[in-house]
């Protein structure tokens, strides 16, 4: 086997998820004559926007407007989004999801024919389109079955990428492996486009899939892109315990309960208003996610949820909506009830607890998707453009992709054909040294004493204790320290296996080391953003500071040391920044 | 209750082995584990070598399907508990060449998929200003079923045609073809009718439905495949037959 293997297209998306294929779809549309490779460590249908499972938001019914879809997003974003993208954000979104609609997703429908929209947490109205409980799986299939039917997307399933390939300056590739073989592989491009999802992983209790270890942040992390607002770490109220398997917000618009161990509605306790037999919408269980979770920490301390072997939970309530709605419109619920906890829930409670869901910060991009590198954009949960603040409102991400998906693959074809190929000779340098770091750090090397799983539980704690849903200086001065240690035992991991054929250890271990990496910015900027607002709630700062904070942290990689942290002020166009009130 | 359970699982190296070998792992027993837990416990504390596919561990991505004593499963919804007590056979799906232990190869699905031409065919795309195309409850009923797939392969390593004539296009990509072709919205039915006709192992199919009781997501293609025989039966019976019915 040849040491590398190259090939040259016009754009790379890597990523291969609903973000991905959006902005392939786009690229390809844009310009034509370029050829555009889609590079996925899974095969895309497997990508994790498939366990999406509420809905995706945009206005269209004639009741709702584009400014009440903005307001509500910058409010639930506690003030940090950035006014102008959320503008064409809203803007843009019903041409998107009428995109989609138009490639065949299966929208779940009113009587007349018309799309059906329903209610989510910290909407004023009912603007969340969706497919029953499985939008993102119906979202994610609709786009990889359609992106099958343009002959200028070549992908490639199952490549592993470890490294982008940065020539003086400008983004111009990224080297994988391929995991079938263990070949490596170069591909050179003129324009990159990062949309490699979420990093839920980084914590030990969290909805997020296996693959969800924040690789494309780490990448553009260490080529010198900075990550944006990552202490901005959302937890669901409601995901089942031990597995953590998501209960869709869906359940509470549709008129599910949070109850205590008492059966009382403990969210009146809390600011968010008081209980309706009813969904009040931005009220009470559809506040948004940030306050709920809080709420929840806050119940435990008083001693009033329940004890169980995988920690403590509440009790998720619809029985009062009946077989038939719960049949029609959240099957997928009952079916993971049923599966995961021996439970129907057309009877019986669900047993709910919040975990870590969503990451708001990521790779610093502009309202077009571009990086502050030439040539790299970024576009889905790796990227922080910001239009979900420092608190996603539920049913904003699966637009998003979509959104910013379109925008980043536009950008990316128009530079692409306005700029020159990259220089082959440049780079295959880089790809050589990357090829043999592989070989002698990992597949070549004797000996190792750690196990893979023992740092990254290791890491996972520590982020639970020190950066979780309440933090402290000195929680997360501890958190800083163990990650410390954590990266300093990392060289001596021990890896059992040396082959090339498919080699998932490997790739665990590389998807380890980028972990590490995130773990630190979000730690460091949550250290350095002396304030409570939206998700980040800082005990020894409860208020929000927008004198000092109102202004997005960016984390730049160092190589000695932990992240510089530097900011950069919120766009701010209609919207004053105001209090944010819930609960009618 | 057991304190551990024993999982015998197929491997093959091929940088070391010329064909599948059987391996024994002990792990421990815990009631809320499924297959796929075992298989992780395993990977972490027993044996980094041992190598499979998973990633949602909530029965949508599609990933980790396998054969657990002899059945098609998906591993991330099988319960350690369910199965009967003693060993626990674990191999990959069957049908499919083997990569490296549990992992299969894949592309020949996929390269069916794609000649179903699985997306929306119009023959004029309306412009986003005219909002979306109608489509009722009822009419979205028609195809929702076998839109409702995961991808798994569990129905390919189930079929019996599959097996004998890799040709067959087989249960999945047939389901998939009908979600389109039975949604309101497409007019591609024709191209697709040609493909799917294209191979007798459609002709072959019986009733028997193997593929439909493995689906864990009630696909049912089975009913996929007799719908389609029997439309193409009518068009054939119209097109030769009364040379007038298709007006
Ligand atoms: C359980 C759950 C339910 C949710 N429900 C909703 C909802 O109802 N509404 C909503 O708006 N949002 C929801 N979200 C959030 C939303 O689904 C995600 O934010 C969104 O789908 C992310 O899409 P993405 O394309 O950015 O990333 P992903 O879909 O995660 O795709 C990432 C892609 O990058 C590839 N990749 C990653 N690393 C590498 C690498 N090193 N090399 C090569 N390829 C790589 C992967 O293979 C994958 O193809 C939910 C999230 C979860 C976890
Ligand atoms: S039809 Fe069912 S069994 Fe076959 S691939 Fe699809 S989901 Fe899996």
């Amino acid at each position: 086997m040849p040491e590398y293997r190259t090939h040259e297209h016009d754009v790379l998306v890597i990523g291969g998820g609903g973000a991905g294929l959006r902005a392939a779809i786009a690229a390809a549309e844009t310009a034509p004559a370029l050829s555009v490779a889609v590079v996925s460590k899974v095969y895309p249908m497997r990508s994790h926007t498939v366990a999406a499972e509420g809905g995706a938001a945009a206005v269209i019914k004639p009741s709702d407007s584009l400014d009440d879809h903005a307001y509500d997003t910058i409010s639930g974003g506690d003030w940090l989004c950035d006014q102008d993208a959320v503008e064409a954000f809203v803007r843009e979104a019903p041409q998107e999801m009428l995109r989609l609609e138009y490639w065949g997703c299966p929208w779940s429908r009113e009587p007349d024919g018309s799309v059906a929209v329903r209610s989510f947490g910290g909407m004023k109205t009912e603007r969340t389109w969706f497919a029953a409980d499985k939008t993102g799986f119906h979202m994610l299939h609709t786009l990889f079955q359609t992106s099958l039917k343009y002959q200028t997307i070549t992908r490639y399933d199952e490549w592993f990428v470890t490294a982008l390939l940065v020539d003086d300056g400008r983004c111009v590739g990224a080297v994988a492996i391929e995991l079938a073989t263990g070949q490596v592989q170069a591909v050179l491009a003129r324009a990159v486009i990062l949309t490699t999802g979420g990093c839920g992983k980084v914590f030990p209790f969290t909805t997020n899939a296996s693959i969800k270890t924040g690789d494309g942040m780490a990448l553009a992390y260490r080529a010198g892109v900075p990550l944006k607002d990552m202490e901005f770490v959302q937890y669901h109220p409601t995901g089942l315990p031990f597995t953590g398997i998501l209960i869709t917000e869906a359940t509470r618009s549709e008129g599910g309960w949070l109850l205590n161990k008492d059966g009382y509605r403990y969210l009146q306790d809390y600011d968010l208003g008081t209980p309706e037999p009813h969904p009040v919408l931005r009220s009470m269980e559809l506040g948004p996610r940030d306050r709920l979770s809080q709420a929840f920490v806050k119940e435990a301390a008083l001693g009033r949820t329940i004890a169980t072997k995988h920690g403590d939970v509440v009790h998720l309530d619809i029985r009062h909506l009946g077989a038939k709605v719960i049949e029609t419109k959240l099957p997928f619920v009952r079916e993971l009830c049923l599966k995961y906890e021996h439970l129907d829930p057309v009877k019986e409670l669900i047993p709910v607890r919040p975990v870590v869901h969503y990451l708001m910060g990521g790779v610093h991009t502009d309202i077009r998707g571009a990086t502050p590198m030439e040539g790299l954009f970024a576009a889905g949960e790796t990227a922080c453009v910001s239009i979900n603040g420092a608190n996603r409102l539920g049913s904003n991400s699966l637009t998003e992709i979509l959104v910013f998906g379109a925008r980043a693959g536009t950008a990316a074809a128009e530079y692409a054909a306005a700029s020159r190929p990259a220089s082959r000779s440049s780079v295959i340098a880089q790809v050589a040294d990357e090829a043999r770091r592989l070989r002698e750090r990992f597949l070549d090397k004797s000996g190792g004493r750690e196990r893979l799983a023992t740092l990254r539980t290791e890491m996972q704690q520590a982020m639970e204790e020190g950066a979780g849903i309440y933090r402290d200086e000195a929680g997360l001065v501890a958190a800083a320290e163990t990650i410390q240690v954590v990266k300093d035992r990392f060289p001596d991991v021990r890896l059992d296996d040396r082959s090339l054929t498919f080699n998932t250890e490997l790739v665990t271990c590389l998807e380890l080391a980028n972990m590490l990496d995130v773990a630190e910015t979000i730690i460091h900027s949550a250290r350095a953003r002396e304030e409570s607002r939206g998700a980040h709630e800082r005990t020894d700062y409860p208020a929000r500071d927008d004198d000092r904070f109102l202004a997005h942290s960016l984390a730049w990689y160092s190589p000695n040391g932990p992240p510089r942290i530097e900011y950069l002020p919120v766009t701010i166009t209609r919207w004053p920044p105001a209090e944010r009130v819930y609960g009618g | 209750m057991p304190d551990t359970v024993t999982l015998e699982v197929q491997r093959y190296r091929p940088e070391e082995e010329t064909g599948p070998a059987w391996q024994r792992y002990e792990v421990p027993f815990r009631p809320e584990w499924m297959v796929l837990d075992a298989l992780n416990y395993i990977k972490d504390h027993l044996d980094g070598t041992l190598s499979y596919r998973w990633a949602c561990r909530m029965g949508v991505c599609g990933s980790c399907g396998m054969l657990v004593n002899g059945e098609p499963v998906l591993t991330c919804a099988t319960y350690l508990e369910e199965l009967p007590h003693g060993s626990i056979r674990v191999e990959p799906l069957r049908g499919f060449p083997v990569i490296r232990d549990l992992i299969f190869d894949l592309t020949d699905f996929l390269n069916k998929l794609k000649r179903v031409s699985p997306w929306l065919v119009r023959k004029k795309e309306q412009p986003v200003a005219d909002g979306e195309y109608r489509q009722t409850p009822d009419q979205l009923a028609e195809y929702k079923q076998y839109s409702m797939c995961i991808n798994c392969m569990l129905c390919y390593s189930a079929c019996p045609i599959y097996e004998l004539e890799p040709e067959f296009i087989g249960p999945a990509a047939i389901a998939l073809a009908q979600r389109y072709n039975h949604d309101s919205r497409d007019e591609g039915v024709q191209a697709r009718m040609d493909v799917l006709s294209q191979h007798d192992g459609i002709w072959a199919c019986t009733f028997v439905g193997e593929c439909s009781a493995v689906c864990p997501t009630n696909v049912d293609p089975a009913a996929a495949i007799q719908r389609y025989k029997l439309s193409a039966t009518l068009d054939w019976v119209k097109s030769t037959v009364l040379p007038w019915g298709k007006r």
